[in-house]
Formats: structure tokens, C-alpha cells, sequence
């Protein structure tokens, strides 16, 4: 009897879960349906919680310490963390669901009954769930690293291909044997928990920062694998369906962020951008033309149409609400003022979005790749603020480079480009941008944030 | 081999969903737009820490004494927990700017 009412909540759980994503996939519906999929999370944590169970002394005490310290430290985190961070903290939040199935599966390993058959589904299933769970821990607190700027891209380990694939092999041989023995041999399960918590970290370090969003997508989809594969081992639907969900999502971010740099996701694991090679080199005889805020002041008042290419430069110098005052400014003088978004600007996709909407930029304002590339030609000013990659024509013309593929915003086609960069150093792939050389194109040097308040100050003054 | 089948049979229902669930997954998500990918990622990643489930079966069935256990799984529901408030939360930040950015 309890165990139908278990079930039947839990139904509704996982229909709260289904209809919550579904919801967060349209921009009117999507907080309600963030908060349907919380209600249905809650829901099925306090069934699980009280359903009787056949033998067990439920331990209450412990479960209720994990619970509120864990929710303190959640919300706060969440509360407090600055919407530039936003990326990261999704890869290190995620890294802990990981952990979770990587400790639920340890813990199914020390209770196996002694004298039981290994070679069972369930125990291949352990293993599985085990190997996934380590990947998604260490391989998101590297992404987490990567993002966060305490790891670089310059620590290059020898021949990654190589070492992943020999960890790789020996991982599969090590469980498979130790499922062949007549007992289970604790000390293989730690050696095969450390090999995989090592895949993890070699898997992710070789994959260079700017293709991190596909990287913590993938990840996310794994964390759900292990949830799913947990839910398999203790026949829990919620857990299954739950888990399944977040690796087919993520799964399909996954293969849209690829599409979006016309890469597959095989090149982006195998052949990393920093593990490709730098492509060609400038020689650094070309000399970049300086703009000053004043002539740029100008440029811009009396412009027709201006649209400006945000990228990680403008999180990094928390620079959009400024650039919404250099927006407002502009419109008063009668310019027309637009976004132009690349599916990959920033380190996440909608990134550069969910920065603007932070800073009330109207919804409209924002064009897609396709949208804005029409739009190049007919603009009198381009401001391309903190990005690099995303506007790299070399893309298009050079076989040699690592980004040679992806689309591009294809600013060069404007009237005058004008780039706002802190320095010369070259963007996130690590690839001359020769862009900035170009007779158009003029450099504002400087932290994006001061050079835009600077430009609002000097429209005023013009 | 045998045992494999077995397994299957064992667990049919549960393969059953577990595939129906990979179309629902797939089919539900497509079609989303740009803007909505982060935060789509965001409560994606906390529905993930449902994973939390387990570890509260797995310590409400251990005895009282089973540190071990104890231990591994407060880890458990400690670092999943963290990853469902905090999941949740961010996300409604995030949709919270959508919202006040619509009027």
C-alpha cells in the first residue's frame, strides 16, 4: 500500500520534472517552470525520506545535518555570487552532483554481501555509475579551474591523446577482472575510484578555455548518467528519469554548442584548441592604428546605426550596464544602437545574454549571428567590446587555424570597427586576430568598463 | 551472457522508461533559444542532483552504527543537496532579470 502511494508521487515528481524543463525552454514560461521542477525536487526528497523501510534504523539525524548544512551553503552561494561567475559555479555545482553518484557507488561496493556473485548487472552498473560520477567531479572542478583563471591553458600535459586512452583501457580491464574474482577486492575499487578521478582531470586539462561551455555541458550530461545509473542500481524511477533527462539535455546543448563552432564533438575532445597548435603566427611587422575617446565620441553621435559585439571582456570588466548608458545616450542623440550575440560569445552560451538582461537591455535589441551578419553591411560603427575569437576572420580564410570553420560575426564588412581590448595578448584560443590589423579597424586600449564610461562622457561632451 | 539476459529481464520496466525518457529528453529540450541556454543548463544540472535520493535510501538503510556509511553518505547528501539549493536558486536569479527586463 505505502509502496503504491511512493510510486504514485514520485510520478507526479518526475511529470512536475518534464514539465518544468519544458517550460524553462520558453522565455515567458521558464521561472515557473524552474520552480515546478524545485516542487517536484522537493517532493520526491520528502517521499524518499518517509517511506517506511524493511530494515535500516534511518538514521535521521545524519540525513537532517547533510540537508541544512548543504541548503546553507547553496542558497548563500547562490545568493551571493556575481552573475559574471555564473559559468563557473554551474560546473563546480555540477562537480558535487557528480561526487554524489561517485559516493553512492563506493558505498554500494563496501556492502556488497560476501559470497554473492560479482558478475552481475547490478555491479557492472556500480562500476559504470562509479567511473562516470569521478569524471564529472574532477573534470568540472578543472573546467571550474579553467573558468575561474587559477588554471591556465599553458599547463600541457605530454601526448593527452595517448595517456587518456592507456588510463581509459586500463580502467575497463582493472573493473572487468576484478568482476571475474570469486570475492570483491576492495583495494581494486579504490585503485579503479583514483584512476577514473585522474581520467577526469587528464580528459578535461587538454581541452582549451575557449571551448569550456561545450566541455561543462558534456560534463552535466555525465552528472546525469550517474544519477540515472544510481537510480537503476536501487530501482528508483525518480532518479532514473531525472538523470536521463539532464543527460538527454545535456547531451543536446552539447551537439548544439558544437554546431554553433561547425565543429564536431569528437574534435573538440580529441583535438582541444591549444593541443592543435597555434596555426600561423604574425610576424608583428603590421602596426595596429590607436583610436582616441574623443574622435570615437564623435564617430558614434553621429552615426546611423551602430551595433556592438559583446564577449568575455565586457564580464570580465562588468562592463554591460555601461554599455546600456552608452545605449541610452546614443538613442537620445537618434543612433540606432544593437547587440549581436555569438552563440559561443562569453564562456557559456547566453552568456552574453544573461549579462545584457541583468543590465535591462531590451529583449528585441539582441541579433543572432544570421540577423547581425545582414545587418554589418549597412553599419556605420561596430564596437567589438572584450571579444576576440567570435570575430576572427581568420575562421574564414585560414585552413591552418584551429577556429577554421566556426562562423563568424563578420564585422570587417562595417564601416569602422572599433575594438575595445585591454592589451594586444592574443583572445582565449590563443590564435593573432587579423581583424585589428585591418584598414578599417582602430584599437581603444584599456579595462572596457573606464574606456565606455569615458566615451559616454565624451557624447555628452561633443 | 545468461546473466546479461537475466539482468534485462529483471530490470525491463526500468529499460523501458529509460528509453522512452531519452526520445521525452531529447524532444522536450530541442528548440530552445539562445538566450535560454544557461539558465537551461543551470536547472538541468540542479533536476541532476536527484541523485540526493540515493544517498538518502542508502543511509536510512544502514544501521546506526555503520560509520562508514554514515559518513560517506552525509557526504553524499551534503554535496548533492548544495548542488539542488544552490541549482535552483541561481537559476531563479538568472530568469528573475528575463522577468523584470519584459515589462
Amino acid at each position: 500500500m505505502e509502496g503504491t502511494t511512493t510510486n504514485l508521487i514520485y510520478l507526479i515528481c518526475i511529470s512536475l520534472f518534464i514539465i518544468g524543463l519544458k517550460k524553462l525552454s520558453h522565455p515567458d514560461s521558464a521561472r515557473t517552470g524552474n520552480l515546478l521542477a524545485a516542487a517536484g525536487m522537493i517532493g520526491a526528497i520528502i517521499v524518499t525520506l518517509l517511506t517506511p523501510l524493511e530494515s535500516g534504523a534511518n538514521n535521521y539525524g545524519w540525513i537532517a545535518g547533510g540537508m541544512v548544512v548543504g541548503t546553507a551553503i547553496g542558497l548563500t552561494v547562490a545568493r551571493k555570487i556575481k552573475m559574471t561567475a555564473m559559468p563557473e559555479m554551474v560546473s563546480l555545482f555540477n562537480g558535487l552532483g557528480g561526487a554524489c553518484a561517485m559516493l553512492i557507488s563506493i558505498v554500494e561496493f563496501y556492502n556488497h554481501p560476501a559470497g554473492e556473485p560479482l558478475l552481475s548487472g547490478q555491479m557492472i552498473t556500480t562500476f559504470f555509475a562509479l567511473f562516470v560520477g569521478s569524471i564529472s567531479f574532477t573534470g568540472s572542478l578543472v573546467a571550474y579551474g579553467k573558468l575561474d583563471g587559477f588554471l591556465r591553458d599553458s599547463l600541457v600535459l605530454p601526448a593527452p591523446k595517448l595517456i587518456n586512452m592507456v588510463l581509459l583501457l586500463v580502467i575497463i580491464a582493472l573493473s572487468a577482472y576484478t568482476l571475474m574474482q570469486p570475492q570483491l577486492n576492495f583495494t581494486y575499487v579504490i585503485v579503479i575510484l583514483g584512476l577514473s578521478l585522474i581520467y577526469g582531470i587528464t580528459f578535461v586539462t587538454p581541452i582549451g578555455g575557449g571551448d569550456m561551455p561545450v566541455v561543462i555541458s558534456l560534463l552535466n550530461s555525465f552528472t546525469g548518467i550517474g544519477a540515472a545509473l544510481a537510480g537503476l542500481i536501487y530501482g528508483n524511477q525518480v532518479m532514473l528519469v531525472g538523470g536521463i533527462l539532464v543527460g538527454a539535455s545535456g547531451t543536446i546543448l552539447t551537439i548544439l554548442m558544437c554546431q554553433a563552432m561547425n565543429r564536431s564533438l569528437i574534435n573538440v575532445i580529441i583535438g582541444g584548441f591549444s593541443a592543435s597548435g597555434g596555426g600561423t603566427a604574425q610576424s608583428g611587422d603590421e602596426v595596429v592604428k590607436e583610436a582616441t575617446y574623443a574622435d570615437t565620441a564623435i564617430m558614434l553621435k553621429y552615426a546611423q546605426k551602430v551595433i556592438v559585439v559583446p564577449g568575455y571582456g565586457m564580464a570580465v570588466a562588468q562592463a554591460q550596464h555601461t554599455v546600456h548608458d552608452l545605449e541610452k545616450t546614443l538613442e537620445e542623440e537618434g543612433v540606432g544602437f544593437k547587440y549581436a550575440i555569438h552563440p559561443v560569445a562569453g564562456r557559456m552560451p547566453g552568456h552574453m545574454n544573461v549579462l545584457l538582461a541583468e543590465a535591462d537591455v531590451p529583449y528585441p535589441k539582441l541579433l543572432d549571428l544570421d540577423d547581425a551578419n545582414k545587418e554589418f553591411a549597412s553599419t556605420d560603427v561596430v564596437l567589438v567590446i572584450g571579444a576576440n575569437d567570435v570575430v576572427n576572420p581568420a575562421a574564414k580564410t585560414d585552413t591552418a587555424s584551429p577556429i577554421y570553420g566556426m562562423p563568424i560575426l563578420d564585422v570587417e564588412q562595417a564601416k569602422n570597427v572599433i575594438v575595445l581590448k585591454r592589451s594586444m595578448n592574443p583572445g582565449y584560443a590563443g590564435i593573432q586576430n587579423q581583424l585589428f590589423f585591418g584598414e578599417r579597424t582602430r584599437m581603444l586600449f584599456g579595462d572596457a568598463k573606464s574606456s565606455l564610461s569615458k566615451l559616454v562622457e565624451e557624447v555628452n561632451n561633443a | 551472457m545468461e546473466l546479461l539476459l537475466n539482468f534485462i529481464s529483471e530490470n525491463l520496466t526500468m529499460l523501458y522508461i529509460l528509453v522512452f525518457i531519452i526520445f521525452l529528453g531529447t524532444e522536450v529540450i530541442s528548440n530552445v533559444p539562445t538566450v535560454l541556454h544557461t539558465p537551461l543548463m543551470s536547472g538541468a544540472n540542479a533536476i541532476s542532483g536527484v541523485v540526493i535520493i540515493g544517498a538518502i535510501i542508502l543511509i536510512r538503510q544502514a544501521s546506526a552504527d555503520d560509520y562508514p556509511i554514515l559518513i560517506l553518505g552525509f557526504f553524499g547528501i551534503l554535496l548533492a543537496m548544495i548542488n539542488v539549493a544552490g541549482g535552483f536558486a541561481v537559476t531563479n536569479r538568472m530568469l528573475e532579470m528575463f522577468k523584470k527586463k519584459k515589462k
